[in-house]
């Protein structure tokens, strides 16, 4: 073998042949090297040319700004303490005692959802808020209500102490008792408009649910009462609380996207509680209630008279005589979300269409739903598709002629390839027009074994957000303490009639074109949708 | 020593030691360039790859990434891990060493997220790699080219 030959050959001195052999690959380490220094300053430049040229803020999430101790109380009453009556109630500050135990107990043996459940609850601030009124028309609601307002948990794990809640059968004697400021209204859809109506009436400031109103004549008495009042008003749609939101916001408005002339919105789901099929429990036995136990003529309130139906109690938004359909429960989200991003207000024209193609047990409304929202003076179209028989995730995407976005709890920013703006920072390699060049919140964790493989699969599964340094805070909290900080110091709510004025015509279009399939008109002169 | 014999034992042809040369290469290559990334990478931790363990040892696994003392030696170990296995195979120092070190610690990420447990194939990457490792360790090349020839031929010899 040649090295005992040129050991013999040395004699047990070193040539420069052996320390040629020996040093032999030592050139490969000045390789790597300029590899790696070319790769840092690729990255580096490629950062500093994309930071420099977005001029995004490098915000992270707000974190609030302490508690509410020391101002006045606030009294509210609720109607209203169903599902998503309790979830208020949480966003509130108060917590099902039993639930919250059930909760500790499973994050206890560390179970991450639970964990994530409570450190996002127990980040809520105190609002130093009373609720002294509960009214709901059933009896099992109501006495929930009750024990939740006066004996529930709060966010700094004290359970509250509020003696002499009470329970109304009728909302207007709650709204009748002197000592509530506000009122939260999370009824079926078709009560909203009377119910606030007369809240505004009575003086109470309101947090009303979303679907503020069924019809035209409702929405303008209802506007007309409010701007009249000097209540403060909030519609339910907490979803402008999100951060990704407010960032969306600055993107367009940096014309980031260049002009955007698309957006595409969806809903999916594939679940009969999706579907708003929610009379049985998970054994398939009815929910419970009865005429013993529902007040059904008050729950039908000015709608058609029916039997007692468990079916209708729990799946109400199915029918058109409650509710405005998937316009109403989902697309409103999106066109809340749409508006606070793009600030266009009420389109110009509507085109709705879709079917009962899958759920057939009886409903009114399309389990596969399409709108086109014609925003013609602003040159912008928006596509909202909805199925309720498949739930692939679609996403929302805002087209502008240099970016695509993708926005919900993240945000994903992909240049075209035949953007304008972006052209040479295509071409020289800055922006690849296949991947996201702007994530929002931006991941700091390079999760690696060897090689990077398993940071898209841990991506994939959404876990990015457990290490990242922000908090999570519920938004129906944030909207509400909104609410709560305007009742005392005064201001704007970010949900306040004008808004919730321009996003209902929106959605009163959407379902009036389907309804009577046809082409809906806004007209912006006489107000009306013709 | 062992390792005499059998490297004594090796008469590798031209094409064979060029091939084997290579691999030795790409693979410290691979190795140095992943630790060096990491080291210079602030945000880099084993935490988020250890709690993912999904097979037989998760448990032991994602104990250790809930030790923050435990955490900072392992993160340490990995990095410096990576990069000494990669200049021992691209100098050919100690490099039959380093190439054990290697497919041990390729072993140790297999087994905390095995591919079969998420799918059906029982082969990724990591497991390539490691009979790649295996492969240098028992087919030497540093003997030849690297330092260890200088190592077997001087230094031992003082030293005997």
């Amino acid at each position: 073998m040649p090295s005992e030959n040129n050991n013999d050959k040395g004699k047990g001195k070193i040539s420069r042949r052996d320390i040629l052999k020996g040093f032999s690959t030592v050139p490969v380490l000045g390789v790597f090297a300029y590899d790696y220094w070319k790769k840092k300053a690729l990255e580096k430049a490629k950062n500093k040319a994309l930071q420099l040229n977005l001029g995004l803020k490098d915000e992270s999430p707000k974190v609030l700004t302490g508690n509410s101790v020391g101002k006045s109380v606030v009294r509210i009453g609720i109607i209203g303490t169903g599902n998503r009556g309790t979830s208020l109630l949480q966003g509130a500050g108060f917590y099902e005692s039993n639930a919250y135990k059930e909760l500790y107990k499973r994050a206890k043996n560390n179970d991450v959802s639970a964990k994530n459940r409570i450190e996002t609850y127990q980040n809520q601030e105190i609002l130093n808020i009373q609720v002294i009124g509960i009214c709901d028309i059933f009896d099992l609601h109501a006495e929930r209500g009750l024990k939740i307002a006066s004996r529930g948990m709060q966010p700094d794990g004290e359970p509250a102490d509020v003696k002499g809640v009470k329970r109304y059968l009728r909302y207007q004697d709650l709204l009748a008792n002197p000592e509530i400021d506000a009122v939260i209204i999370s009824t079926p859809d078709f009560h909203h408009a009377q119910m606030t109506i007369d809240a505004v009436k009575a003086g109470k400031h309101v947090y009303c649910e979303k679907g503020m109103t069924m019809t035209q004549e409702e929405l303008f008495e209802v506007y007309d009462t409010v701007k009249k009042s000097g209540i403060v008003f909030q519609l339910g749609h907490q979803y402008s609380k999100s951060e990704t939101i407010k960032k969306a916001r600055e993107i367009v408005g940096k014309n980031i996207l260049g002009k955007v002339t698309l957006i595409e919105s969806t809903t999916n789901r594939n679940s009969k509680y999706g579907a708003w099929i929610r009379h049985l429990d998970g054994n398939g036995n009815p929910k419970p209630g009865s005429l013993d136990t529902i007040d059904w003529e008050q729950w039908l309130g000015n709608t058609p008279r029916v039997p007692f139906s468990i079916e209708r109690y729990y799946g109400w938004a199915r029918w058109f005589a409650y509710d405005t359909g998937l316009a109403g429960q989902l697309f409103s989200h999106e066109i809340d979300a749409v508006n606070q991003i793009m600030g266009y207000g009420i389109p110009k024209t509507v085109t709705s269409s879709g079917g009962i193609y899958f759920h057939k047990e009886g409903r009114d409304m399309p389990d596969t739903f399409n709108s086109v929202l014609e925003f013609a003076d602003k040159e912008f179209s928006m596509l909202y598709t909805a199925s309720l028989a498949n739930s692939r995730y679609r996403g929302r995407v805002f087209m502008g002629h240099d970016a695509s976005m993708e926005q919900d709890a993240k945000i994903k920013i992909i240049a075209n390839g035949d953007s304008t703006q972006y052209k040479n920072k295509i071409k020289n390699g800055l922006i690849n027009p296949s991947i996201p060049f702007y994530n929002y919140p931006e991941s700091n964790i390079n999760v690696d074994g060897i090689t990077s493989a398993t940071e898209k699969y841990y991506a994939q599964r959404g876990l990015i957000n457990t290490n990242v340094g922000g908090m999570n805070i519920d938004l129906t909290h944030l909207h509400l303490k909104e609410w709560i900080d305007v009742i005392r110091d005064g201001g704007t709510t970010g949900c306040n009639i004008e808004k919730a004025f321009d996003d209902t015509v929106s959605v009163l279009m959407v379902h009036k074109s389907y309804v009577e399939d046809r082409k809906v008109e806004w007209d912006p002169v006489k107000r009306k949708i013709i | 020593m062992i390792e005499n014999k059998l490297v004594k034992k090796m008469n590798y042809s031209r094409t064979q030691i060029i091939i084997l040369m290579l691999l030795r290469l790409v693979l410290g290559y691979h190795f140095l360039f992943e630790g060096v990334d990491k080291l210079f990478s602030q945000s880099w931790s084993s935490y988020s790859f250890l709690m993912q363990a999904n097979w037989l040892f998760s448990d032991l696994f994602q104990s250790l990434a809930d030790s923050q003392t435990l955490l900072a030696i392992i993160d340490f170990m990995n990095i410096w891990g990576q990069i000494l296995i990669g200049l021992g195979l691209l100098l050919g120092l100690f490099s039959r060493w380093a190439a054990f070190s290697g497919a041990l610690l390729l072993l140790l990420y297999y087994v905390a997220i095995p591919p079969f447990v998420e799918g059906i194939f029982f082969i990724d990457k990591n497991l390539v790699e490691l009979f790649a490792f295996l492969i240098i360790m028992l087919f030497p090349t540093s003997h030849i080219f690297g330092i260890d020839y200088l190592i077997n031929n001087f230094w031992s010899k003082k030293n005997a």
